[in-house]
């Protein structure tokens, strides 16, 4: 018993130093920790941007997942012991932990990719990666060809009757209920949040669900529960994959996206810069798409020919496509007036 | 401890307490216990009191100790409306699975055996499906195109599908159909045990059988009600995933505060005080209820 335990240890060590070992030969080449938000998404970048960054740099990509990384943001921030290097998480946590001196800041003259992008997509401490909306859904089985095109048609339920839902969240909604009361996409922020909650007033008594998950929301077009909502573009597209008698519109959509930020105390600072510029790289970039239903984070990427017209038609980013949204504005959502509306959102919801 | 008590009720004894073989039996037999119990005792510490103790500390700090997390909690109205909901949806739920889940209760106890399991395994195999499981079947019987509003409409019945679900009855049906066990396993418990001697003897004095239930048996089960009553609702205090799912994002419980809190607004200091208010509400419940039935009878290990 006692012999054995002893080898148990001695197994135990020569683990751990072989642990601790490993990362400091890959260091010799370079590496990175990279952390995104795991599931068919995570498997999709590998494919496109990850595997292909990894071979490009000659550096050993390693990746973790984490469905909301704030709280390890934080954690790793406030210790200044970090084990991430970059992260692609929703622009808001970028700016949050920006502000609260967690994430480094960019130096954009080491991100020769990040000169061409347009203005608005990135922020002082992170870089667009890849673009998502919120759409306006519906049902084409209910409503025939009495579909909306806009929030203001959503807004009119006389012209446009029907069951409808709305997610369980001020972020985008308060947009669109701006954009139904008249308000031009370029002439959202700063949000009249009065006059958003006042115009959610009137729609609130026909919402018949406020949706909460995106798996949610897809079910709820999906089994005909509702007859418009909104929801993301990618939960929408792979609906309508299936063959459910389901569309959307990118008309009023608001653009959204997740971004690249590094963590301040990241322990590969040289090599996670590097990696951030080519991972938003045009021709990388270009790639996601033809896995999953998400537009590129970088718009040049649409001109390199590696996305067909057809399949660009179907991202949010498109620039086709960008043109008929609005551009969501996280800085203001990161900004008092922002954090005071989203509290408000439970107020209202209850009421 | 053992020892000195032996001594000091024996003050003739002629051997000294550490002797007293039985005394060193019995603290061996003690500390064995102890050991035994340990690993049990350390998980409960590490994974529950030391949580709670945390959670408790962090519901006190906002860049310091602060009472600001329960001030809020007393003066914003979302956090009384939320209670007031969570409070009527348990008690509404809880009558609910009473009456339900008695009479149920009532038929295995006086069954046949062999019928009483068949009643019983009705009421248990549901119970060992998962949560969502169950959340989702019942979407799928009652929303807007599924089998009840299909089937009335059907029928002729009504013109209109009705409002089954994304709503607080949704969200009620849900909710009783998974804790209706915890209703009636103490009642069946409770009901077995009562003498059928004692409803013979009633009968045979004469009484009716509606008077025999309402003298004798009702209230030889009432401490298996008051059981019932205590889990059901105390359980649904802390009802999440389905009033989630079924309640439209219109019902919001307590729980679901809490989460948002966490999750939207990363306010730890709030979700943790909201807890801390919901633990004691169930604390102080527990301790008015265990003035009338022991809390072992409650949790069923009696």
């Amino acid at each position: 018993m006692n012999r054995r335990y002893r080898h148990f240890v001695a197994a135990a060590f020569s683990v751990a130093a072989v642990g601790a070992l490993a990362p400091a030969a890959a260091r010799a080449d370079g590496q990175v920790t990279f952390v995104s938000q795991g599931g068919a998404y995570q498997e999709a970048q590998t494919k496109a941007i990850l595997d292909p960054v990894a071979k490009q740099l000659g550096i050993t990509v390693n990746q973790d997942s984490a469905p909301n990384a704030w709280p390890m943001i934080k954690s790793q921030g406030e210790t200044g012991q970090a084990i991430w290097d970059v992260v692609d998480t929703p622009t808001s946590n970028c700016i949050r932990g920006g502000k609260q001196g967690l994430i480094a800041e960019l130096d954009f003259s080491k991100l020769p990719n990040a000169a061409k992008l347009p203005k608005g997509y990135a922020t002082a401490w992170s870089v667009p990666y890849e673009f998502y909306s919120s759409v306006l859904a519906f049902n084409r089985k209910t409503l025939g060809d009495k579909v909306p095109h806009s929030w203001a048609d959503f807004w009119d339920v006389k012209k446009f009757p029907g069951r409808r839902a709305l997610r369980n969240h001020p972020l985008a909604t308060l947009e669109a209920a701006l954009l139904a009361d008249g308000v031009p996409r370029d002439k959202l922020y700063p949000l009249d949040v009065d006059r958003a909650f006042k115009k959610l007033e009137e729609i609130k008594p026909y919402i018949t669900v406020w949706w909460t998950s995106g798996g949610q929301s897809a079910q709820l077009l999906h089994d005909g529960e509702v007859d418009m909502e909104m929801a993301w573009n990618g939960r929408v597209s792979a609906l309508i994959k299936d063959g459910a008698p389901v569309g959307f519109t990118f008309n009023d959509g608001i653009l959204q996206n997740t971004q690249l930020c590094i963590l301040k105390h990241a322990p590969n600072m040289a090599t996670a810069v590097r990696f951030v510029n080519a991972a938003i790289g045009p021709e990388v970039q270009a790639h996601l798409p033809l896995y999953i239903d998400y537009g590129p984070g970088n718009p040049a990427a649409f001109d390199t020919g590696i996305i067909s017209p057809e399949r660009a038609a179907q991202l949010p980013s498109a620039p086709d496509n960008a043109a008929r949204q609005a551009l969501m504005s996280y800085a203001w959502w990161q900004s008092p007036e922002g954090e005071a509306a989203e509290k408000r959102w439970l107020e209202f919801i209850q009421k | 401890m053992a020892g000195s008590d032996a001594a000091m009720t024996m003050p003739g004894a002629a051997l000294p307490s550490g002797a007293d073989p039985a005394a060193r039996y019995r603290r061996r037999e003690q500390a064995l216990m102890l050991l035994l119990a340990s690993p049990a005792f350390l998980i409960i510490l590490g994974l529950l009191l030391v949580p709670l103790g945390w959670l408790v500390w962090q519901s006190f700090q906002a860049d310091g100790f602060t009472l600001q997390h329960y001030r809020r909690i007393l003066a914003e109205p979302v956090y009384w409306n939320t209670f007031a909901t969570t409070f009527r949806i348990s008690g509404i739920v809880t009558l609910a699975a009473l009456l339900l889940g008695y009479p149920l209760a009532y038929a295995a106890a006086s069954a046949p055996p062999r019928r009483a399991l068949v009643i019983l395994a009705l009421v248990i195999v549901p119970f060992w499906t998962s949560v969502l499981v169950r959340a989702y079947a019942w979407l799928i019987l009652l929303q807007r195109s599924g089998l009840i509003n299909s089937l009335l409409e059907g029928l002729g019945l009504s013109e209109q599908p009705l409002a089954l679900v994304h709503n607080e009855l949704g969200t009620i049906i849900a909710t009783l159909h998974i804790l209706l066990p915890f209703m009636v396993l103490p009642l069946y418990a409770t009901m077995q045990k009562i003498p059928g001697d004692l409803l013979q003897a009633g009968a045979s004095l004469g009484g009716r059988p509606l008077h025999v239930f309402w003298r004798v048996f009702l209230p030889l089960s009432l401490p298996g009600v008051l059981a019932g009553l205590t889990l059901v609702f105390v359980l649904c205090l802390g009802f999440y995933i389905t009033p989630e799912l079924m309640g439209g994002g219109r019902t919001i419980m307590v729980s679901m505060l809490v989460s948002r809190n966490v999750e939207l607004y990363s306010q730890w200091g709030a979700a943790s005080a909201v807890s801390v208010v919901l633990l004691l509400c169930v604390g102080l419940i527990f301790l008015a209820v265990g003035r009338l039935v022991p809390i072992e009878r409650i949790v069923g290990t009696q």
